[in-house]
């Protein structure tokens, strides 16, 4: 049914038909208030990950609660776990297959240096293979933690002159 | 259904090769390596043990011989008693012993991984391939000699080696390994840190 009250409607009559900003204010609010989260969840965090998305933390409130398991959907890849030698190319391949922009969460002690792994089988830091934007401390970090390098991560964004991220490595 | 006790003492007179061996908890002996499937297959059929709980290998340190033991442990699911089966590998530098899973289909990934960490080839497995570390990793960390830190590698993919310029590299150590001090009451105390606190990874290790 068509409603005939247009006016609930945007109302182009009070803006005069066009809206002033930046190029850069209006890429970067699309960008960090939909960051789509890839998440690579590999150990114990990523239950933490799962809890940040329920209706408890609920990671939709920042925007990011679309969790996509289709790397070439996502902005933000979540590293939340040990990342073994084994797992480190996949983890990069599946970074390399992202769209730029594309930005990195370190999440937890292990995902960020190893953590307690000290061992010929873990890699040490997932910053030695992908660039890691925010790091989040923790073992595993709470939701909140979580939800605070979300928010880090949009301030950066924000910051970031946005036709930059079109030639970033 | 014998008792363990009774079970024991048959398989010793069936297998005359075979000795008892020191053992704290369960019963526990030892056969030769040619022996041992068929002693595996008595206890399995006569001696009611259905369930290959564990597989497992025992490095002795180079320079022993033998120097690896394969043990296996068996379980009774109806009486719910162990035995415990060990055979030393009759070579030092190849060692091998016959495949279990013809008797125990489980006993695939326990031998797939004995043989990730020990290098224990286990002949008649149909599918022996590392199971934790990757395909063409070129050592066997379980091992004596292995340090805990683990040893300068490539990376599994060397497509992804060339573009991050990442290794597998030993792990800094800080004076570890971390050991907790068991029977501390005071738990900050008890957390498991290292025993040599006095280098870390920016202060050099004193000369001894």
């Amino acid at each position: 049914m068509v409603s005939s009250r247009t006016e609930l409607a945007y109302n182009s009559k009070i803006e005069g038909e066009v809206v002033v900003s930046r190029m850069d204010a209006v890429i970067n609010w699309v960008r960090t208030n939909s960051m789509w989260p890839m998440p690579m969840g590999l150990a114990c965090c990523a239950i933490e990950l799962m809890g940040s998305a329920a209706s408890r933390f609920d990671i939709a409130r920042f925007g990011a609660e679309v969790m996509r398991f289709s790397p070439r959907q996502s902005d933000c890849m979540i590293v939340a776990g040990t990342v073994t030698y084994k797992m480190a190319p996949v983890v990069r391949r599946i970074y390399d297959q992202m769209a730029e922009p594309k930005w990195v969460i370190a999440m937890g002690a292990c995902a960020s240096s190893g953590g307690m792994y000290r061992s010929y089988a873990t890699l040490q830091g997932v910053d030695r293979i992908v660039p890691v934007d925010v790091y989040i401390s923790g073992c595993p970090p709470r939701p909140e933690a979580l939800l605070d390098a979300l928010m880090k991560l949009q301030a950066k964004v924000r910051r970031e002159p946005a036709a930059r991220n079109l030639h970033r490595v | 259904m014998p008792a363990t006790a009774d079970v024991t003492t048959a398989l010793r007179e069936k297998f005359p090769h075979a000795t008892p061996r020191p053992s704290l908890d369960h019963p526990a002996v030892n056969l030769p390596a040619a022996e041992v499937l068929a002693a595996l297959q008595y206890l399995r059929d006569e001696g009611g043990f259905d369930m290959l709980a564990d597989l497992t290998a025992i490095d002795w340190a180079a320079g022993v011989s033998p120097r690896f033991t394969v043990v296996y442990h068996l379980l009774s699911t109806t009486r719910h008693d162990y035995i415990r089966v060990a055979t030393d590998c009759p070579d030092d530098a190849a060692p091998a012993v016959p495949s279990a899973t013809g008797l125990w289909p489980g006993a695939n990934w326990h031998e797939r991984e004995t043989y990730d960490m020990f290098g224990i080839t286990f002949t008649g497995h149909p599918d022996l391939r590392r199971i934790l570390m990757w395909d063409g990793y070129p050592h066997f960390p379980l091992r004596k000699e292995f340090p805990l830190a683990g040893i300068d590698t490539p990376l599994p993919d060397a497509e992804i080696m060339a573009e991050t310029g990442a290794r597998v590299i030993p792990a800094p150590m800080a004076g570890g390994p971390f050991v907790a001090a068991p029977g501390e009451i005071n738990l900050t105390e008890a957390e498991p840190r290292a025993k040599d606190e006095s280098w870390n990874e920016r202060r050099e290790k004193p000369d001894a």
